[in-house]
């Protein structure tokens, strides 16, 4: 590309940016420009309701423009845009600090998978519906026993000639008693090596011989489920990609939940409280400095760590953008979560016994949240492949270290 | 921002490379060890770099310089670290010749500016007098006398202040204690009368030297800046150094981290390869994790420095405090991780743990920026 050709990129690029920035003034209701809060969330889904008329409005707003996903292909949906065009959405709507109007593993996680492996009928029959909302998926990768080690899965699903026959159960099965369909690794052909036998199967919550219960964490939610698969029939044309060849989905959609999970403290919901913003409330300062010498170390190493992890995240992009490639991306998920929860302990230092109550008076709104928030901030060093897992993927692929 | 390197300067990192791993590798810093030398570099490797435009890569071309911009130093920092090639690149070319561009005068920057970058004339920066970097706490007087000033007080670790053409030396011309009101730069020739300058033998095999100031006289072109607002330019050059150095931290963290990594697939013990260890490869890939978060924070503040430099001093800390943790943490596990060998003077591992305990105290360490940074967020 010539410097010349790269200006009037630039230069339309801005042009873009200055009339997403008008469309988003004229569009996006004041209501939806504020922090949001779990139950204000829309997920979609056959038997979902908005939180408000504001959210309504602006989901159809933003459906209707493409820019759910803007980056997805436009004969699906999508917003056909470039990577650069998607990027200055996300950047204006991050300005103004305008809410996602959908949420949901559709849009994260299976879309993006399904584009790269679905066939064309698979592409036609569900991409837009879950950019229309119309449909909430939830995940089954994981199993009683197998944790991080995914490919030691059991839940096995029989070629019956029409159908295949599911039997097994999954867990953490995110959203799965919400959810209208689950996408699920399953087992095809038990006498093949570990990673050889395993498909991807798209099956309907509603299908008899289904059923999930909630299971409770630490932190009192219980966004989590375990999933019971008995005598499920799936229709064949439910399988993505090649019979036996899920292994290659599941990777490339453990990319994306890992991207999703590494970028999660830049909009993470009940993103209420920073430190150092906690710290100018909660700490004395002496001469402009916080007088705690510790726990000025422990701010300033972490807004350091943010600002390199932010640094990382920029320079991924423009490494994409020019064809360059680097270890960056693959050691985002280890960086991000890790952060995410060095973040809620030093929340916790910061706001001492006030970041300690569980419910009630004596409390407000931020400091219950701040605790729930870093009970909940242990799940993400272990959800998608634990930090040492990550370790070992980074040792395995990008360190090429011999395999004991 | 600018997070990735153009052709123009992946081809600079090429020939640099290249240029210096065979003509400056680590060997050739042993030798200069060994044979005590005089200079603590080789003079005919830096006319040679010279030559290539190494000395000028930041000046604009008005001066006789090649307008590289600081990415482009940074990619000949970050392989000069990786070689640990000992010359006056940093102390001249990047200090000095920075402090003439931001301070100098119309005239001293048309003299001197191009024979710096011919390489006919070096420059050190007088700056520390403890042994800790406290860069507004300076004794050192400069009193005004008729024609010009003079200047009395001791300057400590001062890089190549022993073979320097010329030396910048940081004074206090009114006030007193810590503080930068009232500070004011000169240039001195190191041959003036009254500069005694004594050298001091370092871990890291460089140069630096204990420098005292009794009774020079300079005369009044020998300011660089206004006087008493000599920290308007001390700083922006100090930051410049920082950005500068920690580029080559990156370099010797590299180095160290592929040539351990490459031990790890290797080196067999208890009937195995160590690498095949889990324990080493998840403190092989942290370091890894942290070698990326550093790439990010290195490019930005090299970048900073020609595009955004009301952000640079802020960078400049990140980039120094980081890189000083990073080169440290990765030299310690070089050295553990080769196991005995890792401790003996015969392998180069300890040549680049040396240096890099040296650039880790120059211009500030972790403590320092941390504090400094803190600062600049507003706490």
């Amino acid at each position: 590309m010539s410097a010349a050709e790269r200006s009037n990129n630039v230069q339309d690029l801005e042009q873009f940016r200055l009339e997403v920035r008008d469309w988003l003034q004229d569009n996006c209701p004041e209501s939806q420009r504020q922090p949001i809060t779990p139950e204000e969330q829309y997920y979609g889904g056959r038997d979902s309701s908005f939180p408000s008329d504001d959210a309504r409005i602006w989901f159809e707003r933003m459906r209707d423009k493409g820019w759910i996903c803007p980056e997805w292909p436009s004969e699906y949906g999508g917003g056909g845009l470039s990577p650069q065009q998607g990027k200055v959405i996300k950047e204006e709507m991050k300005a103004i600090r305008a809410r996602a109007p959908l949420y949901g593993h559709g849009i994260w996680m299976l879309g993006p998978a399904m584009l790269e492996f679905g066939n064309e009928a698979q592409k036609q029959e569900h991409i837009r519906d879950i950019l229309n909302g119309t449909i909430r998926w939830a995940q089954g990768y994981s199993e009683p026993g197998s944790g991080s080690d995914l490919a030691s899965l059991q839940c096995k699903a029989e070629d019956k000639g029409d159908y295949y026959l599911v039997n097994g159960s999954k867990t953490w099965t995110t959203s799965a008693d919400k959810a209208d369909r689950i996408f699920c690794l399953v087992r095809t052909d038990p006498d093949a090596k570990k990673q050889e036998g395993i498909s991807f199967l798209l099956i309907d919550m509603d299908d008899p011989g289904i059923s999930t219960t909630p299971i409770e964490l630490i932190s009192g939610e219980s966004e989590f489920c375990q999933t019971f698969f008995d005598d499920v029939k799936v229709p064949k044309k439910n399988l993505v990609g090649e019979l036996n060849k899920g292994w290659s989905v599941a990777k490339a959609l453990l990319v994306h939940e890992r991207k999703l999970m590494s970028e999660l403290g830049s909009d993470s919901p009940r993103e209420i409280v920073v430190p150092n913003q906690a710290a100018r409330q909660y700490l004395d300062f002496e001469d402009g400095k916080i007088s705690d010498h510790e726990l000025r170390s422990k701010l300033v190493e972490y807004d350091m760590e943010m600002h390199a992890i932010g640094l990382t995240h920029f320079r991924t992009f423009e490494e994409k953008i020019a064809g360059v490639r680097s270890a960056a991306p693959l050691i985002m998920k280890y960086a991000g979560t890790e952060a995410e929860k060095q973040k809620s302990e030093l929340l916790l230092a910061i706001m001492g016994s006030q970041g300690l109550g569980w419910e009630g008076e004596g409390f407000n709104r931020a400091e219950l949240d701040t605790l729930r928030l870093w009970a909940m901030s242990y799940a993400m060093t272990i959800a998608g492949g634990t930090s040492e897992v990550q370790l070992n993927l980074i040792a395995k692929n990008v360190l090429e270290l011999p395999q004991g | 921002m600018t997070l990735v390197l153009n052709e123009e300067q992946r081809l600079l990192q090429d020939t640099a490379r290249e240029f210096l791993q065979s003509s400056a590798p680590v060997t050739a810093l042993r030798a200069l060890r060994d044979n005590k030398s005089e200079t603590g570099y080789d003079n005919a490797l830096w006319q040679q770099m010279t030559e290539l435009g190494w000395a000028s890569i930041i000046l604009p071309e008005q001066y006789g310089g090649l307008d590289f911009g600081f990415l482009g130093l940074g990619v000949l920092m970050e392989e000069a670290g990786r070689t640990l090639s000992a010359s006056p690149l940093f102390a001249s070319a990047v200090v000095g010749a920075s402090a003439i561009l931001i301070g100098g005068s119309e005239s001293q920057k048309e003299t001197l500016l191009p024979a710096i970058a011919a390489g006919e004339l070096t420059l050190a920066l007088g700056l520390e007098e403890s042994s800790r970097h406290k860069p507004t706490l300076i004794a050192t007087t400069a009193e005004a006398r008729e024609d010009g000033f003079v200047i009395n007080g001791r300057k400590t670790f001062v890089l190549d202040g022993h073979s320097a053409d010329q030396l910048l030396v940081a004074t206090r011309s009114e006030g007193e204690g810590n503080t930068p009101k009232g500070i004011s730069l000169f240039l001195v020739p190191r041959q003036a009368e009254g500069v005694t300058v004594q050298r001091t033998i370092m871990a890291d095999s460089r140069n630096a030297a204990n420098i005292s100031f009794d009774n020079v006289s300079v005369d009044r072109h020998a300011l660089v800046g206004d006087l008493g607002y000599g920290w308007h330019v001390l700083e922006p050059v100090l930051d410049r150094g920082r950005v500068a150095l920690a580029a080559e931290m990156m370099g010797i963290a590299l180095e160290c981290f592929e040539r351990t990594v490459a031990y790890l697939k290797y080196r067999e013990q208890f009937g195995a390869l160590i690498g095949s260890f889990q324990a080493l490869q998840h403190r092989a890939a942290y370091m890894q994790t942290q070698l990326e978060l550093a790439r990010s924070v290195i490019l930005q503040a090299l970048s900073s420095v020609d595009e955004s430099p009301e952000q640079l001093p802020l960078l400049a800390s990140l980039a120094k405090a980081r890189l000083n943790d990073l080169v440290q943490l990765v030299t310690n596990e070089a050295v553990q991780m080769h196991g005995g060998i890792g401790v003996t003077d015969e392998l180069e591992i300890g040549l680049f743990l040396k240096r890099a305990r040296v650039a880790m105290q120059i211009f500030g360490d972790t403590g320092f920026h941390k504090d400094r940074y803190a600062t600049l967020c507003g706490y």
